[in-house]
């Protein structure tokens, strides 16, 4: 079962690396959302840093929702999402697979950039460490909570626009609790609580949102 | 009565343009719920009918080209 | 234990006895809003420090229990829609849904209006307003993916699905007033201790919420009889309803 799902993430990032626009679109919406802020509110600092954690967060989670779509989408296309469904191995497995690739195409990317934040938005080094933490822990939980609304929009032809309006009520928790982390750090304060409650949605998350997925998949294709 | 008068009533102390806002939109919102339900039913029902009547007149028909 | 419930999985017996009690809750509905609106808009006493603008608080309460508890009975449906392959279980997701969405809606306007005298704005992101504002986004997404399918089968099962991923955020609301410092006041009714509101406030405020959650009731089971109708449409039992022998 594991040797599967390692095969899965592995066909996963070789089919994304083969449209690599797929990986890096989203990731440059995402820094060119966060560098209009400065040129559109102006560039003093204190400004900056207080609209910081805001800016960051919208920006990830409307480049989560902009690479969603791919996660099934393509594989619905071609029917190869059936026979992954027709395996032996738990759909709950694969779908985790594909999730965690996708993260790895699009999570990991932003952590990666986000040093550059640090500079464009000038975060001090304790608002960095937060910012850092509250996206390696709450990127994971975009990518397999929106997961589910992903599956359940699949099938349908507009799909895309409804997906927007299932997902974002349940981003909604990780970006309060997020932008909270890092605005107690950017006044000195101590910020384990947020991120204790985001470290908490995200075990939730990965526990349990493969079942929703799965079952979203099967509604979805039958 | 806590209101000596309708005027009275009507202003809520003050405070009527909120009070009678918050009634008005829910007495709207429930109702325009409730009115689409029933409307939702009877437009239901009239479709089965005319769902009835049309396959009605389609087996009549039928029967007709045979029998000519 | 449970078999009497067993006859009520077929459509027929569901919808027969959804009718026998329709006439009824709605009757308890009119007379218990009635008495309730009546007493307390006229003959509560006013507020010491609200005046009469506390008298939404009728309007207010009810409908944001009720948003909570409609959702709670959607998802409870959705559970054994899933769970035993209901469905009419379904259904009940998709009665109840555009109800919740409503009252919720009026939970919301009424605050905003109670909240523009009282505390100077109409609307704050304060922790308890923020996540009823995310129940009605999960109504509404509910309500989307209902209609976005074209087959209700799986529309319903869809809908299930989402409404029971959406159900944590009802703790999240239920309890945003302690977790957080909230501008929102703490709750005044709880299961242990005497209710911090005065009796003559209170019984107009309790008449209220059984009258709200009979209308709840009643609208519920007047949707579920449309949904029901519907896709069982082509059924011998459904024409023998409607469609008079000649």
């Amino acid at each position: 079962m594991f040797a599967v799902f390692i095969q899965v993430i592995k066909r996963e990032l070789i089919t994304a690396f083969r449209r690599k626009s797929d990986i890096l679109n989203p990731l440059w919406f995402f820094i060119i959302v966060i560098t209009l802020f400065p040129l559109g509110i102006g560039p003093e600092p204190n400004l900056l840093l207080r609209i910081a954690p805001g800016v960051i967060w919208v920006a990830a989670l409307l480049s989560a929702l902009l690479s969603m779509e791919r996660l099934f989408r393509d594989d619905f296309l071609d029917g190869s999402l059936e026979q992954l469904m027709l395996t032996e191995t738990p759909l709950g497995v694969i779908v985790s697979a594909k999730v965690v690739a996708h993260w790895l195409l699009t999570g990991l990317p932003i952590l990666f950039v986000s040093p550059l934040l640090a500079v464009f938005l000038s975060l001090d080094a304790n608002t960095f460490m937060a910012t850092f933490i509250t996206l390696l822990l709450g990127t994971p939980v975009l990518s397999f909570v929106g997961a589910i609304g992903v599956a359940l929009t699949v099938g349908l032809r507009k799909g895309g626009v409804l997906l927007s309006l299932l997902i974002l009520p349940l981003f909604i928790p990780v970006l309060i609790f997020a932008t909270s982390a890092i605005d107690a750090a950017s006044f000195g304060v101590s910020y384990s609580g947020p991120v204790a409650i985001l470290g908490a949605m995200l075990v939730a998350s990965v526990t349990l949102s493969p079942f929703a997925i799965a079952a979203s998949l099967r509604v979805s294709l039958s | 009565m806590q209101f000596d008068s309708f005027s009275a009533f009507l202003a809520m102390g003050g405070y009527g343009f909120y009070v009678w806002l918050a009634v008005a939109f829910s007495v709207l919102t429930l109702g325009a719920l409730t009115v689409s339900t029933i409307v939702k039913r009877r437009q239901i029902i009239n479709e089965i009918k005319n769902k009835h009547q049309r396959i009605q007149r389609m087996r009549a028909a039928e029967k007709m080209e045979n029998t000519l | 234990m449970w078999k009497w419930l067993h006859p009520y999985a077929k459509p027929e017996k569901s919808y027969n006895l959804a009718g026998k009690m329709l006439p009824w809750f709605a009757l308890f509905s009119a007379i218990s809003l009635t008495i309730g609106m009546i007493w307390g808009f006229a003959f509560a006493p006013a507020d010491y420090q609200q005046g009469d603008s506390f008298r939404i608080i009728y309007l207010h309460v009810p409908a944001a229990s009720l948003s909570m508890g409609a959702y709670l009975s959607m998802a409870i449906a959705a559970f054994i829609g899933l769970v035993w392959q209901l469905k009419m279980a379904d259904m009940a997701v998709a009665a109840i849904a555009p109800i919740g969405a409503v009252f919720t809606a009026i939970a919301l306007f009424t605050g905003a209006v109670w909240g523009k005298p009282m505390w100077g704005a109409w609307w704050v992101w304060d922790a308890r307003l923020t996540s009823e504002l995310i129940l009605l986004f999960l109504y509404l997404g509910v309500i989307a993916i209902y209609g976005a399918f074209s087959d209700k089968l799986l529309a319903g099962r869809a809908a299930g699905i989402l409404a029971l991923v959406g159900v944590i955020n009802l703790p999240i609301i239920h309890y945003s007033v302690e977790w957080w410092n909230t501008l929102h006041q703490k709750a005044t009714i709880s299961k242990f201790d005497k209710p911090s509101m005065d009796t003559d406030m209170l019984w107009p405020l309790l008449i209220n919420l059984l009258g709200f959650g009979l209308l709840f009731g009643t609208l519920t089971l007047m949707r579920f009889r449309n949904e029901l109708i519907t896709r069982e449409s082509h059924r011998p039992w459904v024409k023998k309803l409607f469609i008079e022998d000649k």
